[in-house]
């Protein structure tokens, strides 16, 4: 059984070599040296190794990227909490009662999973607009818990299903409240799903790219997603600047995904499969 | 406990996601509908200084969309068509590939750990960063590929400049985004096979091949059309690749629905002609959900609690 296979080793290395190579690439551009990037010289390791280019992303002199990682660590915390708070009675209630309708609210919550942001995107800033909270956090807030809600709910109730129903017995035998039973009990139990939960909805608000595309307007209120993509357009030649710019936003997330993804896979898909 | 005595406290604890859901999502989505059936602009709908102005022009939109299929120069038409290669392509990569590496994975070999890891980080990198590190991959004089080509004595390839490449293009990045979920959920649903079946088929003489086609692949249905279903609706919907590395062009030649859509409503304004590309699209998700389902029907069980 355990033959060395190793055509099977030789597929899973060109697969992974695969895998990271874009990333590896940014990360070598981003410690070379302007006039490196722009050869047709092909280099993986930089002949000349330097820190500048993130010396002069972190420290450009308007302070921006800074602020575009502060506008999108603001938002995507605050979209995961407010998005973690409503779901997680929700969850509980799909998680553990029967009732009228519970396939409808189940079915309702996977069709969210189809909306086209094109469709919900119109209306949507209409509303923001008519609230007044166009370029303001709490209109991108608001957007983004369309998605984190629906997705949270069918996230936690996944790991509520695997909290043993023989523990809330107990403690509603000895006169906890279904509300004391959920808070004192299942949720404390959940909590690396609910970790979990709380990550991915930070990393859909980090990532996402349309509607703060649409409902930001001022450079300062700008997302990273939005910032940086300005920086291809305002500075084309700048790959070096943006590369070193990539690798700051990048690192974090991929550590803590890598960490996380076992627990991530799971709630994932069986949110799907039960729908 | 008792099944129907505390159905209200049910009611109670899904009560704030049920106003939040019905304002934020439902009510804009029947909005969005509503939308299609007029001609609203930017322009028209309505501000601070102007009253709103637009008309119901009713199925106008769908009319004119639907009829220009049969012109000769129909961008409807090419753009569903585009959006129906751009989808089945991608699904087709990813859940080969993904298949293939969750067959490796799933051996008892060294490393396997690792590897697994590591073939896990395109999903991890934020998208908008992977479309970055890409167009960067692909520029014409400094990409690394068109060096590579030189290097190898093989003429440039104008990666995004050119309507053929260009598709290949944005294909092949979603196509290195997508094939982590599937692998990952597909290695799910191979660990879950009994390994006693193996065991068995071997007893039976059955080579490994037979076993793939009457263990492996039945057993994994059930997974494998989850993921299809997810795979097929975030590709759909995938807005970042293709508007981060192509911009839908050149000349519209990568555009798809969700792109072409935004396009009418934050480029031309056209808010009525965008929802209606709106109902579109999720008239074709909701088609082919049903119709998958209808397929799958046999797998369906749901876990009931109390």
């Amino acid at each position: 059984m355990t033959r060395s296979h190793w055509w099977v080793h030789l597929l899973l290395l060109l697969a992974s070599f695969i895998a990271v190579f874009p990333v590896l690439w940014i990360m070598m551009t981003s410690f070379k040296q302007r006039a490196e990037v722009f050869s047709t010289e092909l280099h993986l390791i930089p002949q000349t190794f330097t820190w500048e280019n993130y010396v002069h992303v972190l420290t450009r002199a308007d302070g921006v990227f800074l602020r575009w990682m502060a506008n999108s660590f603001l938002v995507a915390l605050l979209t995961s909490l407010v998005a973690l708070a409503l779901s997680t009675t929700a969850a509980y209630a799909l998680s553990r009662f029967k009732f009228a309708g519970k396939r409808a609210i189940h079915y309702g919550f996977f069709l969210t999973q189809m909306f086209p942001g094109a469709l919900l995107i119109i209306p949507l800033y209409k509303i923001v607009n008519s609230l007044g909270l166009l370029n303001n956090y709490l209109g991108l807030i608001l957007a983004y818990c369309t998605v984190a809600v629906p997705f949270c709910v069918m996230m936690l109730k996944n790991f509520f299903d695997t909290v043993p129903y023989e523990l809330e017995e107990a403690a509603r035998v000895d006169g906890l409240s279904h509300f004391g039973t959920f808070y004192r009990i299942v949720l404390p139990l959940s909590i690396p799903g609910v970790a979990v939960t709380a990550f991915y909805a930070f990393i859909t608000a980090w990532n996402e790219f349309l509607i703060a595309l649409t409902f930001m307007s001022d450079q300062t209120m700008y997302t990273l997603p939005i910032g940086l993509q300005q920086f291809v357009n305002q500075f084309n030649a700048d790959w070096h600047y943006l590369s070193a710019g990539a690798i700051i936003v990048t690192l974090p997330v991929l550590v803590v995904f890598l960490i996380a993804q076992k627990y991530l896979v799971a709630g994932l898909t069986s949110g799907g499969t039960k729908g | 406990m008792a099944t129907r005595s505390n159905w209200w406290i049910a009611y109670l604890f899904l009560a704030p996601v049920i106003v939040v859901m019905a304002l934020l999502v439902f009510y804009p989505l029947l909005q969005g509908v509503i939308y299609s059936f007029t001609n609203m602009t930017q322009y028209n709908m309505g501000s601070k200084f102007a009253p709103a102005s637009w008309e119901f022009i009713g199925l106008k939109h769908y009319i004119d969309l639907f009829s220009s299929m049969l012109q000769p120069e129909s961008v409807f038409r090419d753009v569903i068509i585009q959006t129906l290669i751009w989808t089945f392509v991608n699904v087709f990569f990813h859940f080969t590939i993904g298949l293939i590496l969750a067959l490796l994975l799933n051996r008892n070999i060294r490393g396997r750990g690792i590897y697994r890891m590591v073939l896990v980080v395109p999903w991890a990198v934020p998208s908008f960063i992977s479309a970055f590190s890409w167009t960067w991959m692909y520029n014409q004089s400094y990409g690394v590929f068109n060096i590579l080509l030189a290097k190898l004595g093989f003429a440039p390839i104008p990666w995004l400049g050119d309507s053929f490449w260009a598709m290949v293009s944005v294909i092949i990045v979603n196509i290195w985004i997508g094939v982590p979920f599937m692998m990952i959920t597909l290695l799910g649903g191979l660990q879950g096979i009994p390994q006693s079946l193996y065991e068995a088929a071997r007893v039976d003489g059955a080579t490994p091949w037979r076993q793939f086609w009457t263990i492996t692949l039945p057993l994994l249905k059930p997974v494998a059309a989850t993921a299809t279903v997810l795979g097929v609706i975030w590709t759909f919907n995938m807005f970042n690749i293709i508007y981060l590395v192509t911009r839908g062009g050149p000349a519209r030649s990568t555009q798809i629905l969700v792109t072409y859509a935004y396009q009418e409503g934050f480029m031309n304004w056209n808010f009525g002609l965008a929802a209606t590309y709106g109902v579109v699209i999720l008239s074709f998700l909701l088609a082919f959900t049903l119709l998958y389902q209808r397929l799958l029907k046999e797998n369906s069980n749901e876990g009931v609690y109390y």
